[in-house]
């Protein structure tokens, strides 16, 4: 699916990200669209995740610069980094939920630090919970549910801020094919609404399925 | 800070002292084991403070006068004293009155009186010095003058041993300050690092918090309510410590020595709160040592 308005989110110029003397990145110039579904993939070590920390700040570029929305990351405070992560939503492979806190916590979390009120953080966790099909476990832990099931609430947590663009780092490599299909529809529920979806994967049958730009990384390089 | 925000920050303070409880009980005991020790120093001082003003305002010049002096001297006497510069009031002791202080106040060893045929006790005078002239020169200058005087035989006064008294306790002062400031440092140590090991065993939680877009100021508020509150609650159980060890004192110990000298207290309640409050900062610079490090790492 092409963008239907060409209008940029993230610029990406010149991007390169080392550890010590190896080159995890390399001179990455790319842009992603408004309401785009992109894949990005490549062997592993071929960079992808570093990629998308590289996006929400995870890491910072060791050279280049990444714009967001019209903010260059590298002139960002530490203290403005919580509100650039505002706008994604983040997913990760191994979930990532707080396994201390249920699942109705792990998802309020978000609003909760956002500064939203106790009224809205109940209803808008309610509609996620209905959307991932989970509403009925708002008080299980985490470590009680299935992987498919995790990874529909760290999904829930991830759109739960309406967030104007969702990173999915391997949303898909540890469920099994049915999960994993619930995962792909969820992130198209997502892209209905107008979210942005950058998916790194190696998943050629998701990328398949989805039939979107795809961005192909090898050695840290785009080969698009 | 919006209310609801508050609300937040307590309920999660208080989840997370609940589900690391041992750590926590640990760290107010202790705390409140050193606020026990910084108090008791503290008492100390305010106490000690009190003894040495109360003895200075007890201090006052006696003036012996020679067995030989002729009463009609007396009010000449007393008269010139009492121009003096600094005296605020002049009493005149005959000798016979001085002989039944001395008795009352040695009641108990009256039989040390028996064999007394003549009372060797001299007249004198009780001069009492005005608050301002309180100091040891001015206070030595009167005495010198008031020894010049005819029929004086001899000056006395107890400012010399006051000050002995208090240059030692000075000294008490000075290592009660400075061990009540080590275990003040240990206290923040003890909170800095209970909180450490808290925030290290929730670092993946602390780490999901900041990609969801939460803010340091976010992460750090629950830490800081927990170290008001176990502050709060070591202080408290210091200060309750503390008192009942007063009270031990107070009724086995120190009765009879208080009694005749000066009365020993317990912190006003201005003075509880205070300690109580001092013992919240250190529970939150604690925190607020362990947050600056770890956030920055």
């Amino acid at each position: 699916m092409e963008n239907q308005n060409n209008e940029v989110i993230i610029q990406l110029f010149h991007v390169h990200k080392r550890y010590g003397g190896k080159n995890a990145i390399i001179d990455v110039t790319v842009n992603f669209f408004k309401n785009e579904f992109v894949f990005i993939t490549g062997p592993s070590g071929a960079g992808k995740s570093t990629l998308m920390k590289l996006l929400y700040l995870g890491e910072p570029a060791s050279e280049g610069q990444i714009i967001i929305e019209g903010v260059n990351l590298s002139r960002l405070s530490n203290s403005q980094i919580p509100f650039l992560r505002r706008k994604f939503g983040i997913i990760f492979q191994d979930f990532r939920l707080i396994n201390t806190k249920n699942v109705y916590e792990n998802v309020s979390l978000v609003l909760e630090s956002m500064g939203m009120n106790r009224k809205y953080i109940q209803k808008k966790v309610k509609i996620v919970l209905r959307m991932v099909g989970m509403e009925d476990r708002g008080n299980n832990y985490p470590l009680s549910l299935s992987g498919g099931e995790q990874q529909r609430i760290a999904i829930a947590r991830a759109m739960v801020g309406d967030p104007k663009i969702i990173l999915a780092d391997e949303p898909t490599a540890s469920l099994d094919s049915e999960s994993a299909d619930a995962v792909l529809e969820l992130l198209k529920t997502a892209h209905s609404k107008g979210t942005t979806i950058i998916v790194s994967t190696h998943d050629k049958e998701l990328i398949r399925k989805m039939g979107t730009r795809v961005l192909h990384l090898k050695e840290g390089q785009v080969q698009e | 800070m919006k209310t609801f925000m508050l609300d937040i920050f307590i309920k999660r303070a208080l989840a997370d002292m609940k589900s690391n409880k041992f750590l926590n009980i640990i760290a107010i005991i202790t705390l409140g084991l050193s606020i026990l020790i910084v108090s008791a120093f503290l008492l100390f001082l305010i106490n000690i403070n009190e003894v040495i003003d109360s003895c200075k305002k007890s201090v006052r010049i006696m003036a012996y006068l020679d067995p030989g002096f002729e009463e009609v001297q007396l009010e000449g006497i007393k008269q010139r004293i009492r121009e003096m510069d600094g005296v605020s009031e002049i009493i005149f002791i005959s000798k016979e009155e001085a002989l039944k202080r001395l008795k009352e106040q040695m009641k108990r060893q009256s039989s040390l009186f028996e064999n007394i045929d003549t009372n060797p006790l001299p007249d004198s005078f009780e001069v009492q010095i005005a608050p301002n002239f309180e100091t040891d020169e001015k206070m030595e200058a009167l005495a010198q003058k008031i020894e010049k005087l005819p029929s004086v035989q001899e000056v006395e006064y107890g400012r010399k041993w006051v000050n002995k008294f208090t240059r030692v306790v000075n000294i008490f002062k000075i290592t009660a300050f400075v061990m009540a400031l080590f275990f003040l440092l240990a206290a923040i140590f003890i909170m800095a690092n209970t909180i450490r090991l808290l925030l290290y065993s929730k670092r993946e939680e602390i780490q999901i918090m900041r990609l969801v877009g939460a803010t340091d100021s976010f992460i750090k508020w629950p830490f800081y309510i927990e170290g008001l509150i176990m502050g709060g609650i070591g202080g408290i159980i210091g200060i309750s410590m503390l008192f009942l060890v007063f009270i031990f004192i107070s009724i086995n110990v120190s009765q009879d020595l208080a009694s005749d000298f000066v009365s020993i207290r317990f912190f006003s309640i201005k003075d509880s709160i205070w300690v109580i409050s001092s013992s919240m900062f250190v529970g939150w610079l604690g925190c607020y040592l362990s947050l600056k490090q770890f956030l920055k790492a």
